[in-house]
């Protein structure tokens, strides 16, 4: 096999009819340790190769462009999230775990359990999240500026969002080491059972265990948004069993998708230095600039959803009941979409990038999300002039996220402001 | 309590007449569904935000079965598309309601006036009037006979029902038809906005009159809107909104970076506190409460009810 990307005008299982367009077929593995550590120039590859391709590794389909990733998202009905959005499909095999009711599911089914969600979730209830959320914020950056040097992962993107998320859930304080390694289990479970998905799973059911406990009514705290989804239990829009498991997406979705978000934004900035001095100089573009990292080195890479029909993406046939990973990360630095993609720009107007999906299932808990990036960022414009690199950022491979486990670096204390 | 919400499987398909089919949906469970009475709707939710009501016209005594006439509309934001084109046998869907608007009052007499798929609602309501022995008569009218959905149903009624398509009959003749009221009948309309107008002209300012209007759902830019004034409270900005544009369009043209995503009013990117001036709500998140509160707002489809809006941007 070679590694450069081959045309084929009829690849993959019985495609129905003509292919109308020749598609091209390559034999990355996008899970391999290789491609996570680097994906970039990968995704360039499989990008210029055409709106569609073949990887005939795990014989699927993949997008790479914005706007096939962009069509594909939206249009639920050909292309379903029930059958899971990782790479097993639920029609075939066993999940690992019970499917999630929102992330793996479809309409209706899914519209119901949303509109919960979407309450629970609530602009006004986020807004109520603020003031703690920028309070713990201030202190934890306070004192890693007075430090000089800290590691922007292993000090803060790891420790900021395990300190105030769990809160405002009102889970137990004990057991919470338990839940990155759940998120891990969750988006290394999206991928292959490869390497990564063996060693995630280790331990599986002991966390499993501990999260299910966490998950049920009498272990949450009163006013936290776990309360809050039970509530719901009681109205009848949803039964307890489904609450449960609505506690449970919130553990699995909300945590590591913002330590790596996190991470990956001060990792930037922090590459970046003029970028960072605007920042500072107005700290009000810290959430466009956190926006703007997602974009730029998108925390969630990858997804993949199910053709419920034969579907033409891109003017390539997919035949029905076919596997397509959509490439979000790559989908944000298409330069079909957007001008100097490669290069991060804190003023950018970020609107229809897709780190945070689109259409039905688009992150039910952004604004949870961008306020806590909102509130680290600016915290730490307010009192760092300057953040260089110490030394690269280590990546932290992972079958979906994309992220670091160290990146240490330097902030230089600014001069005492006003403020 | 929450109004009744499930998922129901679609049953049975068929078409009635030009541009309408009718649905038969049982509880996707098979369990019976929620009882209902003449006049009642209820909501399909489609997916995509797109929810659209539909009368029920099947016979409120059989609690397996739910039936509804759907019409083509030409002009839709696709919900009746969707339903004429994809849904099928089978498939599963979420229902809201049943509900009622349009209660079928006790009466010695009745006049019923429907236009093309108006007539839905009025299904249930002739079959309780006709079994309790009231009198009535149904005025029905349609573009062309075979765009008019139900007429097998009506046929045995007789001379009871008037049947107008316009092609052959021109508009309907609701003055003629109005005679033949008493004191105490009672007049249930359902149809297009211009058939129900001249209901109400026709019926004067006596206390008869029961219709039932489906208002259009809610419409990110229509006719209506009108330009106001956007003051940038942080950056002193005064800025005017075109009819055309949006706030958040129109905040970004001056160059004033403001964080967006789905631009339609569902995800909550864009809200900004609001200073002064009242908001003309078009999302989907905030709450009533925060509509009439009126401090926060979501600039890429809300607007303004007055003349100008402070904003804290
Ligand atoms: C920067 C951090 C985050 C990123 C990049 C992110 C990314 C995403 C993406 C791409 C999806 C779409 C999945 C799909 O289309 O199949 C999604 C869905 C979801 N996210 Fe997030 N997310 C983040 C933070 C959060 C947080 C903090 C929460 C909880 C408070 C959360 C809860 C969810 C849930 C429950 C879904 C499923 C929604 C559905 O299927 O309807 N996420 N997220
Ligand atoms: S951009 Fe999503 S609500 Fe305005």
């Amino acid at each position: 096999m070679t590694s450069g990307a081959t045309t084929s005008s009829g690849p993959g299982p019985s495609v129905p009819g003509p292919v109308p367009v020749p598609v091209p077929v390559l034999d990355d593995d996008p899970f391999s340790v290789s491609f996570l550590a680097d994906p970039y120039p990968r995704h360039e590859r499989m990008r210029e190769a055409g709106p569609v391709v073949w990887l005939s590794h795990y014989g699927i389909w993949a997008s790479a462009r914005h706007e096939q990733v962009v069509t594909a998202l939206t249009d639920w009905r050909a292309f379903s999230s029930a059958s899971g959005v990782g790479l097993a499909d639920f029609r075939k095999e066993k999940p690992w775990r019970v499917p999630s009711l929102l992330l793996e599911a479809d309409p209706p089914d899914h519209t119901r359990v949303r509109e919960v969600m979407t309450e629970v979730l609530s602009s006004r209830r986020v807004r109520g999240l603020r003031e703690e959320f920028a309070a713990v914020a201030e202190s934890l950056v306070g004192d890693l500026v007075e430090r000089g040097t800290f590691d922007a992962v292993r000090d803060l993107a790891e420790v900021f969002p395990l300190r105030v998320f769990p809160d405002a859930l009102g889970l137990p304080e004990e057991g919470r080491e338990n839940l990155m390694p759940y998120g891990g289990m969750a988006f290394n479970g999206f991928g292959p059972r490869n390497d990564l998905f063996h060693e995630a799973m280790a331990d599986a059911p002991r966390i499993q265990e501990w999260i299910n406990e966490s998950c049920r009514r009498e272990n949450l705290a009163a006013g936290g948004l776990g309360q809050d989804i039970w509530a719901f239990a009681d109205t009848g829009r949803i039964t307890p069993e489904q609450a449960a498991m609505l506690v449970r997406s919130l553990l699995s979705a909300g945590i590591d998708t913002t330590v790596y978000a996190i991470g990956n934004a001060l990792a930037a900035l922090a590459a970046h230095p003029g970028q960072w001095a605007r920042v500072h100089e107005n700290p009000a573009l810290a959430k466009l600039a956190f926006e703007e990292a997602i974009r730029f080195e998108s925390p969630v890479q990858t997804f993949f959803r199910t053709t419920t029909r034969a579907v033409d993406l891109g003017g390539v046939r997919i035949g029905p009941g076919e596997k397509i990973l959509l490439f979000l990360g790559a989908a944000n630095r298409d330069p079909r979409k957007w001008i100097n993609p490669h290069t991060l720009d804190v003023t950018r107007r970020t609107a229809g990038h897709v780190g945070f999906g689109t259409g039905i299932h688009a992150c039910v808990g952004q604004q949870v999300a961008r306020l806590e990036g909102d509130v680290v960022l600016t915290a730490l414009a307010r009192r760092a002039a300057m953040l260089s690199p110490t030394a690269a950022p280590e990546p932290r491979p992972n079958n979906t996220l994309r992220g670091f486990s160290s990146a240490p670096i330097r902030v230089e204390k600014a001069a005492v402001r006003g403020r | 309590m929450h109004e009744p919400e499930f998922v129901a499987v679609v049953r049975e398909k068929i078409v009635v007449s030009d541009g309408v089919v009718a649905l038969v949906l049982g509880h996707a469970d098979g369990t019976p569904l929620p009882s209902w009475r003449p006049g009642a709707h209820i909501d399909l939710v489609l997916g995509d935000g797109l929810v659209r009501q539909y009368s029920l016209c099947g016979d409120p005594a059989d609690a397996s079965a739910y039936r509804l006439g759907v019409l083509r509309e030409p002009a839709g934001r696709g919900g009746s598309a969707y339903v004429h084109d994809t849904l099928s046998p089978g498939d599963r869907i979420l229902v809201r309601g049943p509900r009622n608007h349009f209660e079928l009052e006790d009466a010695p007499s009745y006049l019923f006036v429907a236009g093309g798929i108006g007539v839905t609602p009025l299904l249930p309501m002739i079959a309780e009037v006709d079994a309790g022995g009231a009198r009535w008569r149904l005025l029905y009218g349609g573009r062309t006979r075979p765009s008019m959905a139900f007429l097998d149903v009506l046929d045995r009624y007789g001379d009871r029902v008037l049947v107008r398509p316009q092609d052959r009959h021109g508009l309907l003749d609701l003055k003629g038809f109005l005679e033949e009221a008493t004191r105490d009948t009672l007049v249930y309309g359902c149809g297009p906005e211009p058939l129900l107008a001249a209901l109400e002209d026709a019926c004067g300012a006596r206390d008869m009159l029961r219709v039932e209007r489906f208002a259009p759902k809610e419409s990110i830019h229509d006719d209506r809107d009108g330009m106001f004034e956007v003051v940038l409270a942080q950056s002193g900005l005064t800025l005017t909104v075109g009819p055309g544009q949006t706030v958040l369009e129109c905040v970004e043209a001056a160059g004033i970076p403001v964080l967006s995503s789905c631009q339609e009013g569902t995800c909550g990117t864009c809200e900004t506190d609001v200073l002064e001036g009242t908001p003309d709500h078009r999302d989907s998140l905030l709450t009533e409460d925060e509509r009439a509160e009126g401090t926060t707002m979501m600039i890429c489809v809300s607007r303004c009810l007055g003349e100008r809006l402070v904003l804290d941007l």
